[in-house]
């Protein structure tokens, strides 16, 4: 049983179907990745799970609860956590101010939240009343996770969080990934790096053309030689 | 003694007229500031909603004075600003919701908001000048002076004269306070960090639960607050007259984008920039180098570099420079 899950998704931008009939989930405190060529649907089939691309098919279900008509805000409220791809952080705020924002819908304390994450991020700590934006791209985008991370989500979703970063950086975010969902919180990701992302996760979703291609668990989608040859390079 | 005289000289006509100037168009600009990176338009009507707050001031302050209600040495319209700045709280966000907020949801371009906004300064003029007609409006009442020219010479025995108006020091404390109290709003409390976390990344603020309608409703508050306070210590200290506030726009968009558009800090620095140039400019030295030269060598003109009807002219040139030269202002803003 899924905690997150879009099921049987059609949805695009619009009068063309970006993604038909398409179903991702996550289970509990397990990591999911979505994977899949340039255009397959990946970074839409993210938004329309969390709201902010409506779908025209199929429903979105959050810990057996139907989320489908709720607004981004409340998915919020419900244990989703959402880091973009691009424009993860507000750059003229410090590191604090980011991760304060990140609790802004929540009405209690947020303290024991920021602790947490300059234990699991300490670089943050160091660079706490430092403007976001002066940050390298690594550690933006421990900010943009930790801003995320600040409602204490059952859910964190993350639209490439390697992009635009070295491959030793990357090596970083997804060691971090782990231990973040090692800490209960499940991950739903979409990653260009399909072999890194596969390695880590519980479970694969390849797409192609906006349609579920395979679904497996991680370990057996990067043994498949289909997978490996048309999307893995091999 | 004749030094000091010439120092006093400056202090009394450029100084003091300067920092109190500079005051009112570092609010001005502020306030064009906040709605420039919040709402992401420049607001042409500021000039106009300063104006508003001017005149009703004006009319509070002959409420007031009828019913007998004074403040002392100070004057009246300060008793009555907290009142004035509801009103124009309220009458920016009537604007808001019947003119700006149509176009924000049809998420316009900057350039059409700014247009719109030329036509909220044309109806909010001929609005102001119906109720309090075009002419000159003095409100001033209270003691004229804290330091009279007369006391001072006969306090210190020079020739020269310092003195200061009530009005300006009115206006340089309430700006310190008012400055004070709004960086201390945008980076201490919550809901000023997610104003700036709202004027940095829209959509991230929108994920984060941050309400918009909030943000705007505040962004108003704090433009309403600063026009009506910049607009009436313009009118305290000059006089007032409908007119001269269409004017005040150019100077006070000078000091915003001279300082770096989009920053705070910049638009206070900017404000005072432009004041001092302005005074600099247009101010007759004669007197000063009749007292620093040698009686013989003092030449007979003004002395003056340009005349004070070129007033508006110096911001404008100054204006021009700064986008030729450092379009980004003094503190790096946004480019426009």
């Amino acid at each position: 049983m899924y905690l997150l899950s879009g099921e049987n998704i059609t949805c695009g931008y619009s009068s063309v179907d970006i993604l038909s009939n398409c179903t991702i989930g996550v289970k509990r405190g397990q990591i999911a990745s979505i994977v899949g060529p340039n255009g397959a649907g990946k970074s839409t089939a993210m938004k329309a799970i969390f709201g902010l691309l409506g779908i025209r098919k199929g429903k979105i279900f959050l810990d057996g609860e139907d989320i489908t008509n709720l607004q981004p805000q409340e998915r919020v409220l419900k244990g989703m956590g959402f880091v973009p791809q691009t424009n993860n952080i507000f750059p003229s705020l410090s590191v604090q101010e980011n991760l304060e924002m990140g609790a802004f819908i929540q009405a209690k304390n947020c303290e024991n939240m920021l602790n947490y994450i300059y234990e699991l991020f300490p670089i943050l700590k160091d660079k706490r009343y430092q403007q976001a934006g002066e940050l390298s791209g690594g550690q933006r985008q421990q900010v943009a996770v930790g801003r995320a991370l600040m409602t204490s989500p059952k859910v964190l979703m993350l639209d490439e969080p390697s992009a635009g970063v070295s491959p030793i950086v990357m090596e970083g975010i997804f060691k971090k990934i782990k231990e973040i969902a090692n800490q209960g919180t499940a991950i739903l990701m979409v990653e260009q790096n399909a072999k890194q992302a596969l390695t880590i996760s519980d479970l694969g979703f390849v797409l192609n053309q906006g349609k579920n291609l395979f679904t497996d668990t991680g370990k057996s989608l990067l043994d498949n030689k289909e997978v490996r040859q048309a999307f893995l390079g091999g | 003694m004749d030094f000091l005289n010439g120092i006093t000289l400056i202090a009394n006509y450029i100084i003091i007229p300067g920092l109190t100037y500079g005051s009112q168009l570092a609010l001005g600009a502020l306030g064009i500031t906040i709605i420039y990176t919040v709402l992401r338009f420049s607001n042409f009507a500021h000039g106009e909603f300063m104006s508003f707050g001017t005149m009703t001031s004006i009319l509070l302050t002959w409420l007031f004075s009828n019913l007998g209600i004074k403040l002392g040495i100070f004057p009246t319209a300060i008793l009555v600003l907290p009142i004035a700045i509801l009103i124009t709280i309220f009458y920016c966000l009537i604007i808001d919701k019947f003119v700006f907020k149509f176009y924000r949801q049809q998420k316009s371009k900057s350039v059409i908001t700014l247009i719109v906004s030329i036509g909220v300064m044309f109806f909010s003029g001929g609005l102001i000048r119906f109720i309090i007609g075009p002419g000159d409006k003095n409100f001033f009442d209270g003691e004229r002076f804290i330091l009279k020219a007369k006391t001072f010479k006969a306090l210190t025995g020079l020739n020269e004269g310092l003195a200061i108006k009530t009005t300006q020091g009115v206006t340089i404390i309430l700006t310190i306070l008012l400055v004070f109290l709004l960086f201390w709003f945008l980076n201490k409390t919550k809901t000023g960090k997610s104003m700036r976390a709202y004027s940095d990344n829209q959509e991230l603020a929108l994920l984060s639960g941050i309400n918009p309608e909030k943000v705007v409703l505040i962004t108003w508050i704090i433009t309403g607050t600063l026009a009506c306070v910049a607009g009436t210590l313009y009118g305290l200290d000059k006089s007032y007259k409908p007119f001269t506030y269409l004017h005040l726009v150019l100077p006070i968009f000078a000091a915003a984008i001279v300082g770096g558009v989009g920053n705070p800090v910049g638009a206070i620095i900017g404000g005072f920039v432009i004041a001092f140039s302005e005074l600099f400019i247009t101010f007759a030295y004669k007197k000063i180098f009749y007292y620093l030269l040698p009686y013989e060598i003092v030449p007979n003109g003004l002395l003056q570099i340009l005349s004070t009807d070129y007033k508006i002219a110096v911001s404008f040139i100054i204006l021009v420079l700064v986008l030729l030269i450092k379009p980004t202002g003094i503190y790096k803003g946004k480019v426009i």
